[in-house]
């Protein structure tokens, strides 16, 4: 067994699974709000603002973002594992994604509920 | 026809190189790769290359032939040469000892990380441990492997990381003893195999699957690994 300390989950398998199951909520989210502005063509700001307002889809879009927050932890840290070979850059780099995502779950949160 | 051999001979040059050599095939025949080394060998003594049975079950001699991996016995001119000319290179991925011979040592270690013999911590029956033709059947398409290569050095994913991904031949020969009737350690292989590398690294592009000369399907093999994997921590 290789053993890892920066992976998402330290499991390959817990990795490979929160992978798959964001991207299904990934996708759901994208073909909702495709479907929306499809559907709503003559969409005004209120209509817009009112959508966000909601509590259900504050919770579909805080899902979205902590899963993309983690699918893309779980892709960068792949990425970065396989082309980055000397340790100090690689952890330096890696650091900089976690920090990143972390920014953007925050500002990502602050926007739902600063509607 | 242009055969381009890549040449290196750690001894006396100081950085490998593309060697163009122009041959005539005796009597235009279509002959197997190997047999073209042979001619070039004739040419130059210096070429080294490895081969021993000459009929894709050893495993020595696999290569890179114009772009692709596979065994130079066993390939025939016709399904490699494009427009008169071969490229002939070694292994990717691996360290070169000379010309076109590898050195295989990380391969073999990853091959043995996975143990790969039988485990079975039940008493020995007096004459065998027998199987049922059904649980002998879960072994065809794995048993063949001959540790050629040919699949692991043509993966990216053991490109990156030759010391932690176990590799497509690897993790054939671990699925061979997890589904075989006879072995009990199922859970311990299981646990070897769950981290980050070892077989969550491969991304199902089927480089394997495409250069495996015994025509033999490692992702296949990894997708069971991973439904194992799955049905014993849900």
């Amino acid at each position: 067994m290789v053993t890892s300390i920066t992976s998402f989950g330290r499991s390959g398998l817990y990795d490979w699974m929160v992978q798959r199951v964001t991207a299904v909520v990934l996708l759901a989210y994208t073909i909702f709000m495709i479907g929306y502005l499809l559907f709503n063509s003559d969409m005004d700001y209120m209509q817009w603002k009112s959508l966000f307002e909601c509590t259900s889809m504050r919770i579909f879009s805080l899902l979205a973002l902590l899963s993309m927050a983690a699918h893309a932890w779980i892709g960068l840290w792949s990425v970065s594992t396989d082309y980055i070979k000397p340790t100090g850059i690689r952890f330096v780099v890696q650091s900089g994604c976690g920090l990143l995502t972390f920014i953007y779950v925050v500002w990502g949160i602050q926007i739902l509920w600063g509607v | 026809m242009l055969v381009s051999v890549y040449r290196y001979n750690p001894e006396t040059d100081d950085a490998p190189y593309m060697q163009d050599i122009h041959i005539d095939i005796p009597g235009g025949k279509d002959i197997m790769v190997l047999d073209l080394l042979q001619l070039l060998k004739d040419k130059d003594t210096s070429l080294g290359y490895r081969r021993s049975c000459r009929e894709g079950v050893c495993g020595s001699d696999g290569m890179n032939m114009n772009g692709k991996n596979g065994l130079a016995c066993v390939t025939a001119l016709s399904q490699v040469v494009v427009d008169d000319k071969l490229v002939l290179r070694p292994l990717p991925g691996l360290p070169v000892i000379r010309d076109l011979v590898v050195d295989m040592s990380q391969f073999y270690k990853q091959y043995e990380k996975i143990k790969p013999f039988l485990i079975n911590d039940t008493p020995a029956p007096p004459m065998e441990r027998l199987q049922s033709p059904e649980e002998r059947e879960e072994l065809d398409g794995l048993y063949e492997c001959i540790l050629c290569a040919c699949c692991t050095t043509a993966c990216p994913s053991f490109w990156w990381n030759p010391d932690k991904f176990v590799g497509p031949s690897g993790l054939l020969q671990a699925y061979r003893f997890l589904a075989d009737s006879r072995d009990t350690a199922t859970r311990e292989r299981l646990a070897e195999l769950d981290d980050p590398f070892s077989v969550f690294r491969c991304h199902g592009i089927m480089n394997c699957v495409s250069v495996c000369p015994k025509g033999l399907n490692p992702t296949k093999a990894i997708g069971k690994i991973r439904n194992m994997l799955i049905q014993q921590a849900t």
